[in-house]
Protein backbone atom coordinates (compact mmCIF):
# COMPACT_ATOMS: atom_id res chain seq x y z
CA UNK A 1 0.00 0.00 0.00
CA UNK A 2 1.44 3.10 -1.07
CA UNK A 3 1.97 6.81 0.69
CA UNK A 4 -1.75 8.23 0.93
CA UNK A 5 -1.72 10.34 4.00
CA UNK A 6 -4.98 11.86 4.96
CA UNK A 7 -6.43 15.50 4.79
CA UNK A 8 -7.46 16.39 8.20
CA UNK A 9 -10.37 18.21 8.35
CA UNK A 10 -11.88 20.59 11.65
CA UNK A 11 -15.67 20.85 11.66
CA UNK A 12 -18.35 22.88 13.58
CA UNK A 13 -21.66 22.78 14.97
CA UNK A 14 -20.56 20.34 16.73
CA UNK A 15 -16.80 20.50 17.06
CA UNK A 16 -15.43 17.06 15.29
CA UNK A 17 -12.40 16.11 13.19
CA UNK A 18 -12.49 14.03 10.22
CA UNK A 19 -10.15 12.36 7.96
CA UNK A 20 -10.49 11.86 4.52
CA UNK A 21 -7.59 9.57 2.48
CA UNK A 22 -5.98 11.03 -0.77
CA UNK A 23 -6.13 14.68 -2.55
CA UNK A 24 -8.68 16.03 -4.10
CA UNK A 25 -10.68 19.39 -4.71
CA UNK A 26 -11.79 21.51 -2.13
CA UNK A 27 -15.18 21.47 -3.91
CA UNK A 28 -14.54 18.03 -3.95
CA UNK A 29 -14.29 17.16 -0.19
CA UNK A 30 -17.34 19.37 0.36
CA UNK A 31 -19.22 17.54 -1.77
CA UNK A 32 -18.19 14.21 -0.28
CA UNK A 33 -19.22 15.82 3.20
CA UNK A 34 -22.55 17.14 1.95
CA UNK A 35 -21.80 20.77 2.73
CA UNK A 36 -22.86 23.30 0.60
CA UNK A 37 -19.52 25.44 -0.79
CA UNK A 38 -21.72 28.76 -0.47
CA UNK A 39 -22.26 27.98 3.23
CA UNK A 40 -18.74 27.89 4.65
CA UNK A 41 -15.22 29.04 4.58
CA UNK A 42 -12.34 26.80 3.67
CA UNK A 43 -9.65 27.31 6.10
CA UNK A 44 -6.07 26.29 5.56
CA UNK A 45 -3.42 27.98 8.01
CA UNK A 46 -4.28 31.93 7.59
CA UNK A 47 -5.79 31.71 4.04
CA UNK A 48 -9.33 30.58 2.09
CA UNK A 49 -9.33 28.26 0.03
CA UNK A 50 -11.49 28.25 -3.26
CA UNK A 51 -13.46 24.99 -4.81
CA UNK A 52 -10.48 24.14 -7.26
CA UNK A 53 -7.85 24.21 -4.68
CA UNK A 54 -5.76 20.53 -4.15
CA UNK A 55 -6.30 19.60 -0.31
CA UNK A 56 -4.38 16.43 0.67
CA UNK A 57 -0.66 15.17 2.14
CA UNK A 58 -1.45 15.67 5.63
CA UNK A 59 -3.15 19.24 4.77
CA UNK A 60 -5.52 20.37 8.13
CA UNK A 61 -8.36 22.31 7.25
CA UNK A 62 -10.80 23.52 8.81
CA UNK A 63 -14.48 23.82 7.15
CA UNK A 64 -16.34 26.57 9.34
CA UNK A 65 -20.04 27.46 8.48
CA UNK A 66 -21.01 30.90 7.98
CA UNK A 67 -24.76 31.09 9.05
CA UNK A 68 -25.89 33.38 11.97
CA UNK A 69 -29.07 33.52 13.16
CA UNK A 70 -32.04 33.40 15.66
CA UNK A 71 -33.07 36.68 16.88
CA UNK A 72 -30.66 38.35 14.51
CA UNK A 73 -33.38 38.90 11.68
CA UNK A 74 -36.67 40.45 12.19
CA UNK A 75 -36.59 44.60 12.75
CA UNK A 76 -39.50 45.11 10.72
CA UNK A 77 -41.15 46.55 13.41
CA UNK A 78 -43.36 49.98 13.87
CA UNK A 79 -41.39 50.54 16.93
CA UNK A 80 -38.59 48.85 18.72
CA UNK A 81 -40.43 47.34 21.35
CA UNK A 82 -43.27 46.11 18.82
CA UNK A 83 -43.48 42.50 18.41
CA UNK A 84 -45.40 40.21 16.20
CA UNK A 85 -47.84 38.76 17.89
CA UNK A 86 -48.96 42.35 18.66
CA UNK B 1 -8.75 30.33 -9.90
CA UNK B 2 -7.61 33.90 -10.49
CA UNK B 3 -8.36 37.57 -9.10
CA UNK B 4 -10.67 38.78 -11.63
CA UNK B 5 -9.29 41.88 -11.30
CA UNK B 6 -5.39 41.89 -11.17
CA UNK B 7 -5.54 37.77 -12.00
CA UNK B 8 -3.19 36.99 -9.01
CA UNK B 9 -4.46 33.74 -7.06
CA UNK B 10 -7.97 34.08 -6.19
CA UNK B 11 -8.95 33.68 -2.31
CA UNK B 12 -12.79 33.53 -2.79
CA UNK B 13 -15.02 32.94 -5.85
CA UNK B 14 -18.83 34.80 -5.71
CA UNK B 15 -20.73 32.64 -7.65
CA UNK B 16 -23.74 34.86 -7.93
CA UNK B 17 -21.35 38.43 -9.57
CA UNK B 18 -19.58 35.29 -11.72
CA UNK B 19 -16.16 36.63 -10.10
CA UNK B 20 -13.18 35.47 -7.74
CA UNK B 21 -11.26 37.88 -5.91
CA UNK B 22 -7.51 38.18 -4.41
CA UNK B 23 -7.57 39.06 -0.96
CA UNK B 24 -7.15 43.23 -0.86
CA UNK B 25 -9.35 43.37 -4.15
CA UNK B 26 -11.87 40.79 -2.11
CA UNK B 27 -11.56 43.91 0.53
CA UNK B 28 -11.92 46.87 -1.57
CA UNK B 29 -15.07 44.81 -3.58
CA UNK B 30 -16.63 44.64 0.36
CA UNK B 31 -15.82 48.52 0.96
CA UNK B 32 -17.23 49.27 -2.15
CA UNK B 33 -20.60 47.23 -1.23
CA UNK B 34 -20.99 49.03 1.62
CA UNK B 35 -20.35 52.51 0.77
CA UNK B 36 -22.87 51.74 -2.05
CA UNK B 37 -25.83 51.06 0.48
CA UNK B 38 -24.83 54.04 2.27
CA UNK B 39 -25.16 56.08 -0.35
CA UNK B 40 -27.92 54.52 -1.92
CA UNK B 41 -30.49 54.81 1.29
CA UNK B 42 -28.40 57.90 2.66
CA UNK B 43 -28.00 56.23 5.60
CA UNK B 44 -25.64 58.46 7.61
CA UNK B 45 -22.79 61.15 6.61
CA UNK B 46 -19.10 61.34 7.94
CA UNK B 47 -20.66 64.34 10.29
CA UNK B 48 -22.69 62.26 12.12
CA UNK B 49 -22.24 59.80 15.25
CA UNK B 50 -23.25 56.08 14.51
CA UNK B 51 -23.57 53.66 16.90
CA UNK B 52 -23.11 50.58 15.97
CA UNK B 53 -24.43 47.13 17.27
CA UNK B 54 -21.95 44.65 17.52
CA UNK B 55 -22.58 41.32 19.17
CA UNK B 56 -19.07 39.62 18.74
CA UNK B 57 -19.78 37.54 15.86
CA UNK B 58 -18.45 38.43 12.37
CA UNK B 59 -21.32 40.70 10.51
CA UNK B 60 -21.29 42.99 13.48
CA UNK B 61 -17.69 42.81 13.45
CA UNK B 62 -16.86 43.43 10.18
CA UNK B 63 -19.88 46.51 10.10
CA UNK B 64 -17.54 48.37 12.65
CA UNK B 65 -14.14 47.67 10.92
CA UNK B 66 -15.26 48.68 7.53
CA UNK B 67 -16.47 52.13 8.76
CA UNK B 68 -13.76 52.63 11.16
CA UNK B 69 -11.47 52.16 7.92
CA UNK B 70 -13.64 53.88 5.76
CA UNK B 71 -13.39 57.05 8.33
CA UNK B 72 -17.04 56.93 9.89
CA UNK B 73 -17.57 58.48 13.32
CA UNK B 74 -18.27 55.57 15.35
CA UNK B 75 -18.85 53.63 18.67
CA UNK B 76 -19.79 50.33 18.86
CA UNK B 77 -23.09 48.94 21.64
CA UNK B 78 -22.86 45.61 23.01
CA UNK B 79 -26.28 44.33 24.46
CA UNK B 80 -24.85 41.85 27.62
CA UNK B 81 -28.36 39.14 26.78
CA UNK B 82 -26.95 36.94 29.96
CA UNK B 83 -26.70 33.96 27.76
CA UNK B 84 -24.46 31.96 29.68
CA UNK B 85 -20.72 31.28 28.45
CA UNK B 86 -21.69 32.66 25.09
CA UNK B 87 -22.41 35.88 26.01
CA UNK B 88 -19.19 36.29 28.32
CA UNK B 89 -17.51 34.91 24.99
CA UNK B 90 -19.46 37.41 23.11
CA UNK B 91 -18.28 40.67 25.29
CA UNK B 92 -15.10 39.93 25.42
CA UNK B 93 -14.42 39.24 21.29
CA UNK B 94 -16.46 43.18 21.32
CA UNK B 95 -14.19 44.64 24.02
CA UNK B 96 -10.77 42.98 22.60
CA UNK B 97 -12.28 44.77 19.27
CA UNK B 98 -13.09 47.91 20.49
CA UNK B 99 -9.82 48.48 22.43
CA UNK B 100 -7.40 47.04 19.77
CA UNK B 101 -9.47 50.13 17.21
CA UNK B 102 -9.21 52.84 20.41
CA UNK B 103 -13.21 52.87 20.21
CA UNK B 104 -15.42 53.62 22.64
CA UNK B 105 -17.86 50.77 23.38
CA UNK B 106 -21.38 51.47 25.59
CA UNK B 107 -22.90 48.29 27.29
CA UNK B 108 -26.19 47.73 28.19
CA UNK B 109 -27.15 44.65 29.88
CA UNK B 110 -30.69 43.05 29.54
CA UNK B 111 -30.59 41.40 33.36
CA UNK B 112 -30.03 45.06 34.84
CA UNK B 113 -32.65 46.47 32.90
CA UNK B 114 -35.29 43.94 33.29
CA UNK B 115 -34.28 41.98 36.50
CA UNK B 116 -33.18 38.79 34.18
CA UNK B 117 -31.26 37.35 31.28
CA UNK B 118 -32.78 35.89 27.80
CA UNK B 119 -32.72 32.59 29.50
CA UNK B 120 -35.16 33.39 32.63
CA UNK B 121 -36.84 35.69 30.41
CA UNK B 122 -38.04 33.17 27.93
CA UNK B 123 -39.02 30.92 30.83
CA UNK B 124 -41.76 33.84 32.10
CA UNK B 125 -43.01 34.28 29.17
CA UNK B 126 -44.71 32.43 26.20
CA UNK B 127 -42.76 33.83 23.41
CA UNK B 128 -40.19 31.57 21.49
CA UNK B 129 -36.44 32.82 22.73
CA UNK B 130 -35.24 34.50 19.82
CA UNK B 131 -38.56 36.53 20.18
CA UNK B 132 -37.92 37.71 23.33
CA UNK B 133 -34.47 38.20 22.96
CA UNK B 134 -35.26 40.39 19.64
CA UNK B 135 -37.61 42.60 21.05
CA UNK B 136 -35.45 42.91 23.95
CA UNK B 137 -32.82 44.40 21.71
CA UNK B 138 -34.46 46.29 19.60
CA UNK B 139 -35.98 48.07 22.61
CA UNK B 140 -32.13 48.10 24.63
CA UNK B 141 -30.72 49.68 21.08
CA UNK B 142 -33.32 52.15 20.45
CA UNK B 143 -32.52 53.71 24.30
CA UNK B 144 -29.28 53.48 23.87
CA UNK B 145 -28.75 56.01 20.87
CA UNK B 146 -31.37 58.07 22.45
CA UNK B 147 -29.82 58.19 25.66
CA UNK B 148 -26.11 58.58 24.42
CA UNK B 149 -27.17 60.98 21.90
CA UNK B 150 -26.68 59.01 18.55
CA UNK B 151 -28.96 59.91 15.68
CA UNK B 152 -28.68 56.32 13.70
CA UNK B 153 -28.04 52.66 14.64
CA UNK B 154 -26.54 50.38 12.53
CA UNK B 155 -26.89 46.46 12.56
CA UNK B 156 -24.81 44.03 10.87
CA UNK B 157 -27.82 42.55 9.51
CA UNK B 158 -26.65 41.07 6.02
CA UNK B 159 -28.14 39.67 2.58
CA UNK B 160 -28.85 36.24 3.64
CA UNK B 161 -30.69 37.98 6.89
CA UNK B 162 -32.48 39.83 4.81
CA UNK B 163 -33.62 37.76 2.35
CA UNK B 164 -34.63 34.97 4.84
CA UNK B 165 -36.91 37.64 7.00
CA UNK B 166 -38.27 38.29 3.51
CA UNK B 167 -39.09 34.74 2.70
CA UNK B 168 -40.67 34.56 6.35
CA UNK B 169 -42.48 37.82 5.33
CA UNK B 170 -43.79 36.32 2.43
CA UNK B 171 -44.95 32.94 3.14
CA UNK B 172 -47.23 34.30 6.42
CA UNK B 173 -48.11 37.81 4.34
CA UNK B 174 -46.75 39.74 6.88
CA UNK B 175 -48.10 42.95 5.47
CA UNK B 176 -47.13 45.26 7.91
CA UNK B 177 -43.61 43.92 8.29
CA UNK B 178 -43.22 43.98 4.06
CA UNK B 179 -44.60 47.40 3.90
CA UNK B 180 -40.90 48.38 6.63
CA UNK B 181 -38.67 46.09 5.41
CA UNK B 182 -35.95 48.16 4.39
CA UNK B 183 -32.10 48.42 4.21
CA UNK B 184 -32.48 51.79 6.47
CA UNK B 185 -35.39 53.10 8.51
CA UNK B 186 -36.15 56.77 8.77
CA UNK B 187 -36.80 58.52 12.89
CA UNK B 188 -40.34 58.97 12.62
CA UNK B 189 -40.44 60.16 16.17
CA UNK B 190 -38.22 62.21 18.40
CA UNK B 191 -37.47 59.23 20.34
CA UNK B 192 -36.79 56.79 17.87
CA UNK B 193 -33.68 56.26 15.77
CA UNK B 194 -32.74 55.87 12.17
CA UNK B 195 -32.12 51.64 12.01
CA UNK B 196 -29.74 50.97 8.91
CA UNK B 197 -28.43 48.05 7.92
CA UNK B 198 -25.06 48.60 5.69
CA UNK B 199 -24.37 45.20 4.61
CA UNK B 200 -27.35 44.37 3.24
CA UNK B 201 -25.81 43.87 -0.34
CA UNK B 202 -23.23 41.48 1.03
CA UNK B 203 -23.61 37.92 1.74
CA UNK B 204 -22.71 36.09 5.15
CA UNK B 205 -20.40 34.43 3.64
CA UNK B 206 -18.99 37.29 2.13
CA UNK B 207 -18.86 38.89 5.86
CA UNK B 208 -17.18 35.50 6.97
CA UNK B 209 -14.61 36.16 4.40
CA UNK B 210 -13.82 39.65 5.36
CA UNK B 211 -13.72 39.01 8.99
CA UNK B 212 -11.51 36.36 8.09
CA UNK B 213 -9.14 38.29 6.31
CA UNK B 214 -9.12 41.35 8.08
CA UNK B 215 -8.29 39.13 11.39
CA UNK B 216 -10.99 39.67 13.48
CA UNK B 217 -11.35 37.59 16.68
CA UNK B 218 -14.98 36.52 16.26
CA UNK B 219 -17.41 34.34 18.22
CA UNK B 220 -17.88 31.12 15.63
CA UNK B 221 -20.21 29.35 17.88
CA UNK B 222 -23.53 30.06 17.25
CA UNK B 223 -26.13 30.99 19.99
CA UNK B 224 -27.35 28.31 21.96
CA UNK B 225 -30.73 29.42 21.59
CA UNK B 226 -30.43 29.87 17.74
CA UNK B 227 -30.69 26.25 16.99
CA UNK B 228 -33.90 25.08 15.06
CA UNK B 229 -35.14 28.70 15.03
CA UNK B 230 -37.33 29.67 12.23
CA UNK B 231 -35.15 32.11 10.39
CA UNK B 232 -32.30 29.34 10.20
CA UNK B 233 -34.93 26.69 8.93
CA UNK B 234 -35.59 29.51 6.50
CA UNK B 235 -31.84 30.12 5.18
CA UNK B 236 -31.44 27.03 5.06
CA UNK B 237 -34.36 26.67 2.23
CA UNK B 238 -32.79 29.86 0.71
CA UNK B 239 -29.34 27.92 0.57
CA UNK B 240 -30.28 24.93 -1.56
CA UNK B 241 -31.75 27.85 -4.22
CA UNK B 242 -28.55 29.70 -3.98
CA UNK B 243 -26.90 26.25 -4.74
CA UNK B 244 -28.88 25.52 -7.58
CA UNK B 245 -29.44 29.53 -9.00
CA UNK B 246 -26.64 31.51 -8.05
CA UNK B 247 -28.25 34.52 -7.75
CA UNK B 248 -31.47 33.54 -5.95
CA UNK B 249 -31.08 35.22 -2.81
CA UNK B 250 -30.41 38.58 -4.11
CA UNK B 251 -32.70 38.89 -6.97
CA UNK B 252 -35.20 37.82 -4.14
CA UNK B 253 -34.59 40.89 -2.08
CA UNK B 254 -33.26 43.04 -4.31
CA UNK B 255 -36.23 42.47 -6.65
CA UNK B 256 -38.47 43.13 -3.95
CA UNK B 257 -36.97 46.56 -2.93
CA UNK B 258 -36.87 48.10 -6.24
CA UNK B 259 -40.10 46.29 -7.55
CA UNK B 260 -42.43 45.02 -5.08
CA UNK B 261 -41.87 47.09 -1.68
CA UNK B 262 -44.08 50.39 -2.41
CA UNK B 263 -47.22 48.10 -3.43
CA UNK B 264 -47.37 46.73 0.69
CA UNK B 265 -46.66 50.87 1.53
CA UNK B 266 -49.42 51.87 3.71
CA UNK B 267 -51.16 55.79 2.94
CA UNK B 268 -51.36 56.24 6.60
CA UNK B 269 -48.13 56.00 9.25
CA UNK B 270 -48.46 54.37 11.84
CA UNK B 271 -49.61 56.65 15.08
CA UNK B 272 -46.94 56.34 17.78
CA UNK B 273 -46.99 57.27 21.55
CA UNK B 274 -44.61 57.07 24.38
CA UNK B 275 -45.13 54.53 26.74
CA UNK B 276 -46.69 55.30 29.95
CA UNK B 277 -44.25 53.34 31.96
CA UNK B 278 -40.93 53.97 30.28
CA UNK B 279 -41.65 56.39 28.11
CA UNK B 280 -40.15 54.65 24.87
CA UNK B 281 -41.90 54.82 21.37
CA UNK B 282 -44.69 52.29 21.25
CA UNK B 283 -48.01 51.49 19.24
CA UNK B 284 -50.11 50.95 22.25
CA UNK B 285 -50.23 52.71 25.63
CA UNK B 286 -47.40 50.07 27.38
CA UNK B 287 -44.75 49.14 25.08
CA UNK B 288 -44.14 45.24 24.75
CA UNK B 289 -40.83 45.75 26.36
CA UNK B 290 -42.87 46.98 29.80
CA UNK B 291 -45.57 44.31 29.24
CA UNK B 292 -42.16 41.50 29.11
CA UNK B 293 -40.55 42.99 31.67
CA UNK B 294 -43.63 42.93 33.79
CA UNK B 295 -43.85 38.97 32.97
CA UNK B 296 -40.47 38.44 34.33
CA UNK B 297 -41.41 40.52 37.27
CA UNK B 298 -44.14 38.52 38.18
CA UNK B 299 -42.58 35.34 37.97
CA UNK B 300 -39.65 35.86 39.94
CA UNK B 301 -41.96 37.43 42.89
Amino acid sequence: MGYNPAVKIKLRNPNREVEMPGRKRVKDVLRDLDILPGTVLVIRGAALLTGDEVVGDGDELEVRPVMSGGSAAPSERATPSESASE
Amino acid sequence: MKCRKCGAGAVIELPRHNAAFCAPDFQEFFRKQVAEAIRKHKMFTTEEPVLVAVSGGKDSLALWDVLIETGYQTAGLYLDLGIFDYSVESKARCEAFAASRGQKLVVESVAETVGAGIPEVQKATRRPTCSACGLSKRYLMNRAAVDHGYPVIATGHNLDDEAAVLFGNVLHWQMDSLSRQSPALASTHPKLVRRVKPLYRLSERETAAYAFLRGIDYIVDECPFAKGATSITHKQILDRLEEASPGAKHNFLFGFLEKARGVFERAEPTVLNECAVCGQVTTGEICAFCKLSDQVKRRRA
